[in-house]
Order: C-alpha cells, then sequence, then structure tokens
C-alpha cells in the first residue's frame, strides 16, 4: 500500500492493544514531550494528585517561554502571578528530575524555536506539547502537534495519547517565489485560500518544488502556521536540507547511530502515488507580500491590495463578522494595504524570531532608520541562541541603530502576557501568527506579515511592498 | 470527571463566527496554576467595559449590557449556541475550564476547532455539531422565545425542544462512553501498560536515537 508521510509516522507509533483501535481511537506513543509553564501547572498537579509519576523522564524538555520577561533579568519577574507560574514549572521540573531550560540559561527561548535548535525534535518523532504551535516541528518531517492540559497530564503518565487519526491534505505550491515573497507570505496565502477551517480535521503535508527550496527554518514558518489554518498539524517530507539541518546539535545522534537514524529519516516521504483526502494546488509566482487586514488570519490580502468592502459580501454571517472587523481594526472599506499607517513594530514569535527572520529584517534595515512615528520597534530573538549568533553577526548593531529595542528571547508581544503589549487602539504590523482581537493587548491591532515587511514598514512608518526596495 | 447527565437548560445565543480561545478566555488569565475559577473571567472582554486582570472583584466591574450572556433572559444558561469554527486558537484548555465553570454543560456549533473540541471531551462539556439550517431555526427560536430551553439527552443522543421536536446529533462511541460514565482516561490507557512497555522496548531497539 502507498502511504503519505503522515500515514508512516502513524503507524510506527501506534500501540497494537488488545482492543485495538476500536472506534478508530488509538493509542499513539510520544516521543518527545515539550512542556512550558501556561498550560502544565494543572497536569502535574493532578499527577501528583493521582500519585503517578512520568513515564519516560528523558522524553520531556520544558522551558518557560509565554511569561518570561524580555527585558534585564536579573532581578526576576516583578509581576507576582507570572513570577508564580515560572517558579511552579522549575519546582515540578525539580522535583521529578525533568531536564528544563530555566529563564537564564542561554538556551532558554520559545519551546518551539528551542526543540529543533537543540536536536530535542528529530525527523520520525512523534512531538507534542500543550501549545497549538506544535505543529512547527513537522518542518522536520515528524507528527507534531499541540494538547490540552488534560493530554499534558495523560501523556506524562502514560507516554501516549488516545487520539483519532485525522484526515490527510497535500499542499502543493509549485514554481518559484518571487523576490521578496517568504514562507509566511506562502502560509499567509494558503490560509487565505483554504480558510481558518480549512484544513479543521486534516494534517497537512506541504509540498511542491517552492517547499522542498525553503531552508528548514522557512518550513518551520510554515508548519506553524498550519494550525491557523485549522489543521493540528502540518509537516514536510525529510530531504537533504532537512538532515543537514540536524546534523551536531545537541540532542542529534552520533557516529554510528546517526548513519542508521539518517537511514531511517530518508524513509520518510509520501510515497508516489499516496492518496491524500484532500488536495491544494498554488502556484508560487502568483505568491505576493501578505498583508492581514482583519481579526482573523484567512483576512488576508497582498500589499498591493486594498481592504475589502463589505458591501460585496452576500453571506449574512461573513458580512457581519467582516463589518466587526473592520470597525475593530479601525479601518474604512477600500483602503488600499499600503496607507495603513502603524504605531509599533514587532519582529519576533515562534513564527519568525529565527537567525534568518532577523537577517531577513536586518537586510531591509540596514543603513535606515525607523519612521518618527513608530512608537515602539521590537526585536524579540526566539532564543539565547538565535540572539548570540545575531550578535555575532553584527545584526543587533543593525537593529539598535535603526531605532529597535533589542531583548532577551521569550514570546513577548506575540501574546502580550508579558510587559511587552499594544495599548487600546494602536496598530502593528506583526511577524506573529494571531491577529485575533486583543491578542496582543487588549484593543490593540494586528497585521501578520514576514519579516522583511515589518523591517519596511518600520522604515516607512506605513506597509509598503519591500520587494520595491533596494535591500542590500 | 462528572458523570454527564440528561439535563433540561437554558440556551444562550452567540452569533459570531470564528469565536477563538483567546476571546474565550483572555491570556492574562491563563497565569492561574489552578483548574477552576475561570468562569467569572469567561469572555472577559466582550463581557465587562473595564479591563479585567485576575485577582478583580468582578462584582465591581462594569458589565456590557449588549453582551449576549448578561441579558436577564439567558442568565444561568447551561447551553451555548455558536457558530462556525467555534474555538479556533490556542490549545488553552482554560478555554472550555472556562465555560464549563461559568455553569454550560453544551455547546452547539456547525463546527469546531480540533483541539478545543477533544479539549472539551477531556472535561466533560459536551460539544454538539448541527448542521447550519438545523442551527439557523435554533437561534430563530431562541430570539423569539424568551426562557427558550433543551432538553439533552447524550444517552439517546438527542436534543428535545419544548414542542417535543427531537433533534439527534452525532457523537463518538467511545467518547459518548467516557462522558456517560465519568471515566478517566489515564486509568483506562494504564490497563495497557503492559502493552506500551512491550511496544517502547521494540521502538527502541528499532530507534534506539529516539531514547537519547
Ligand atoms: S510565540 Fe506566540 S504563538 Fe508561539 S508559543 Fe509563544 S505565544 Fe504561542
Amino acid at each position: 500500500m502507498m502511504q503519505t508521510l503522515y500515514d508512516k509516522l502513524w503507524n510506527q507509533h501506534v500501540v497494537p492493544t488488545e482492543s485495538g483501535g476500536a472506534d478508530g481511537m488509538a493509542l499513539l506513543y510520544i516521543d518527545r514531550h515539550l512542556v512550558h509553564e501556561v498550560t502544565s501547572p494543572q497536569a502535574f498537579e493532578s499527577l501528583k494528585m493521582a500519585g503517578r509519576r512520568p513515564w519516560r523522564l528523558n522524553s520531556i524538555l520544558a522551558v518557560a517561554d509565554h511569561n518570561v520577561p524580555t527585558t534585564e533579568r536579573g532581578g526576576g519577574i516583578s509581576d507576582p502571578v507570572s513570577r508564580l507560574q515560572v517558579d511552579t514549572l522549575d519546582k515540578n521540573c525539580d522535583e521529578l528530575g525533568i531536564t528544563e531550560f530555566k529563564m537564564n540559561d542561554m538556551r532558554q527561548g520559545i519551546v518551539h524555536v528551542i526543540g529543533p535548535e537543540q536536536g530535542a525534535t528529530l525527523p520520525g518523532m512523534t512531538v507534542v506539547c500543550g501549545d497549538s504551535h506544535t505543529s512547527t516541528h513537522g518542518a522536520l518531517g515528524c507528527l507534531a502537534f499541540g494538547i490540552g492540559t488534560s493530554e499534558v497530564e495523560h501523556v506524562l503518565a502514560t507516554q501516549c495519547l488516545l487520539t483519532r487519526k485525522s484526515k490527510s491534505m497535500r499542499v502543493a505550491v509549485e514554481g518559484k517565489l518571487g523576490l521578496g515573497v517568504t514562507a509566511k507570505d506562502i502560509a499567509l496565502a494558503v490560509i487565505g485560500q483554504i480558510g481558518t477551517a480549512g484544513g479543521t480535521g486534516y494534517a497537512i503535508e506541504f509540498a511542491g518544488d517552492a517547499i522542498r527550496s525553503l531552508t528548514v527554518e522557512g518550513r518551520m514558518t510554515l508548519c506553524n502556521m498550519a494550525i491557523e489554518a485549522g489543521a493540528r498539524a502540518g509537516m514536510v517530507a525529510v530531504d537533504e536540507t532537512t538532515i543537514e539541518y540536524i546534523k551536531g546539535r545537541p540532542f542529534a545522534p552520533r557516529g554510528q547511530l546517526w548513519d542508521r537514524a539518517v537511514a531511517h529519516w530518508q524513509t520518510l516521504h509520501s510515497d508516489d502515488d499516496a492518496i491524500f483526502d484532500k488536495t491544494v494546488v498554488l502556484d508560487a509566482t502568483n505568491i505576493r507580500p501578505q498583508v492581514t487586514w482583519g481579526t482573523s488570519p484567512e483576512m488576508v490580502t497582498t500589499i498591493d491590495g486594498r481592504v475589502p468592502d463589505p458591501v460585496s459580501i452576500n453571506d449574512t454571517v461573513k458580512r457581519q463578522d467582516l463589518e466587526q472587523a473592520l470597525k475593530y481594526m479601525g479601518l474604512k472599506p477600500n483602503t488600499p494595504i499600503q496607507s495603513i499607517i502603524l504605531d509599533k513594530i514587532f519582529i519576533g514569535s515562534c513564527t519568525n524570531s529565527r537567525i534568518e527572520d532577523l537577517r531577513a529584517a536586518a537586510k531591509v534595515i540596514k543603513g535606515r532608520r525607523i519612521a518618527s512615528t513608530i512608537k515602539l520597534a521590537l526585536v524579540v530573538p526566539g532564543s539565547g541562541l538565535v540572539k548570540r549568533q545575531a550578535e555575532e553577526e553584527g545584526l543587533d548593531k543593525i537593529f539598535k541603530t535603526a531605532g529597535f529595542e533589542w531583548r532577551e528571547p521569550g514570546c513577548s508581544m506575540c501574546l502580550a502576557m508579558n510587559d511587552d503589549r499594544l495599548s487600546k487602539g494602536e496598530r502593528c504590523a506583526s511577524t506573529s501568527n494571531r491577529n485575533f482581537e486583543g491578542r496582543q493587548g487588549p484593543g490593540g491591532r494586528t497585521h501578520l506579515v514576514s519579516p522583511a515587511m515589518a523591517a519596511a514598514a518600520a522604515i516607512a512608518g506605513h506597509f509598503v511592498d519591500v520587494s520595491q526596495m533596494d535591500v542590500g | 470527571m462528572e458523570k454527564f447527565q440528561n439535563f433540561t437548560g437554558i440556551v444562550v445565543p452567540l452569533d459570531r463566527a470564528n469565536v477563538d480561545t483567546d476571546a474565550i478566555i483572555p491570556k492574562q488569565f491563563l497565569k492561574s496554576i489552578k483548574r477552576s475559577g475561570f468562569g467569572q473571567y469567561l469572555f472577559d472582554e466582550w463581557r465587562y467595559l473595564d479591563h479585567g486582570e485576575p485577582g478583580m472583584d468582578v462584582t465591581q466591574r462594569q458589565l456590557n449590557p449588549d453582551f449576549v450572556l448578561n441579558k436577564p433572559r439567558y442568565q444561568s444558561a447551561q447551553i451555548l449556541l455558536g457558530r462556525s469554527n467555534f474555538g479556533c486558537g490556542s490549545s488553552r484548555e482554560h478555554a472550555p475550564w472556562a465555560l464549563q465553570d461559568y455553569g454550560f454543560k453544551v455547546v452547539i456549533a456547525p463546527s469546531f476547532a480540533d483541539i478545543f473540541f477533544n479539549n472539551c471531551f477531556k472535561i466533560g462539556l459536551l460539544p454538539i455539531i448541527l448542521e447550519n439550517n438545523i442551527l439557523d431555526q435554533l437561534f430563530d427560536k431562541v430570539y423569539n422565545t424568551e426562557g427558550y430551553v433543551l432538553n439533552v439527552s447524550l444517552n439517546d443522543q438527542l436534543l428535545i425542544t419544548p414542542t417535543e421536536e427531537r433533534i439527534s446529533f452525532e457523537v463518538d462511541a467511545f467518547r459518548k462512553h467516557c462522558l456517560l460514565n465519568g471515566l478517566d482516561e489515564i486509568g483506562l490507557t494504564l490497563q495497557h501498560a503492559e502493552e506500551i512497555k512491550q511496544f517502547e522496548q521494540r521502538h527502541r531497539e528499532q530507534q534506539p536515537w529516539l531514547f537519547l
């Protein structure tokens, strides 16, 4: 039988049981369990109350990312509620003997950045985390998806998940990407096409030559946003690019084991003729830099586009949604995207905070200054190691000279659980993944874009087409 | 988990598509390390006119009179009527916790986001998928009838209207069984501990690098 990549990953992890997958429920063995401070305390508490212990300690890697301050950390976390949550994670990990990168560890960072960076997520694995953007890790050819807190406890206690197989979708992006068009733009274009519920019930495999020519970091950006298309998991087949990326990372195998692993990883792709439940094809040459204008990632258009007009929509529910979104965003119908003026710029989040993202932004910014109307422009690297690398390359200086603030790693203004946030009515060009109402602070208005587009907007003070700029 | 029992409850209509988990429970409340107490912050940004922070005395806050949950006729509702892609966004179980803590036992929508849908079952909140046209009728009836209730029978997979109309719904057999019996899934899985161990051993022999 021809198998999809998803079939292979799935089949290699189903624990055969006597009652075996009755009702389509399977017991899926989990190789890597990533843990962060927000969705784990209740799971650890119930585990303890039930007198249970983690099944396999070395499958777990923990890090605090959502609540940590991005400013100087020597003094600890000042917000007592955030501090308690981070302390609780530290305490749980210390008590149980779980590997954790603590706040002041150089390796600390956003959980979805550090997993691949450390080689803690590898091809062929099942990876879970109490966080919807776990789909990111699928870029390495593994099956990775977000779970709720009850499931975090379930995986801690049993190393398995009781779950159901999704349907499979192949999103093929063929052709060559144009100038200034990035993985982020592919992600937004896909969501614009299939909608935020288009992937519900599916695991998406991204394929096609435009995907194969992406770097692993670009693939992560894309898989990261699979959840924004409604799919729990996104993945890309293993190829030489993947294997090159993993080589030499701290948790990756070495020596003989490396060779054995590589041989196995090379089988991790969909067979020719494998059948998908659904296929979507996009022409890469048609994808332009994307900007969201509304309060859902599917409310997106190109940099040459305009804010849509509700009058043109017949479906009542959709029209009301659009009106509501425009009201919240403070935008008039038919406004050209390029005339939208910004207050803040955020470059960061598990979507776009890796070294290549920072390089792409720095390239646009180099030798320029942010517009005087921009109140705050932030760069928040995805991890301590990304930050160090960027500093070694002098990127921090480029950002700082241009007027950006250069911060410590964490989730930061992606969801504003720490002090980094938008005030009511403020408008932000953000490289994160969600533009929901209040996501970056109550009343804040988020436009999702790529790092290069965010950088260009910082310079101009409004959205501009980065592909038209004279860059480096 | 408590057993899910038949009940009759007031229905409240939330006429918006893509209600996301940030709207259901804004992130400032996720800092709690507890599982309870989220109901008072459910839909916080829509429900109150002022900005909410954890630990605030909610009785001192300004309610938004236009928000549907604040209308007198929907007080003590137990059934939430929603639109498509309900619960999209993050994996936070705090969203179903907040709905349940507020008093909801059932959420009805034409479609749900996967993780949210799954999380609901884990805590004994029943998400029901109905077709759009049936939902449209329900929305109409709820708007037109003050105190509109539905009787929910999970066992028979039926919603019964005050006029004795019967609306059937689908539910996964295993999940239904767990809800009706209030079963702890971890306990169920651990009945397979031996099989898991055997699998793990084989898996380790085949791919030892996964166990470094
Ligand atoms: S960066 Fe944003 S999306 Fe990513 S894990 Fe953190 S909060 Fe979630």
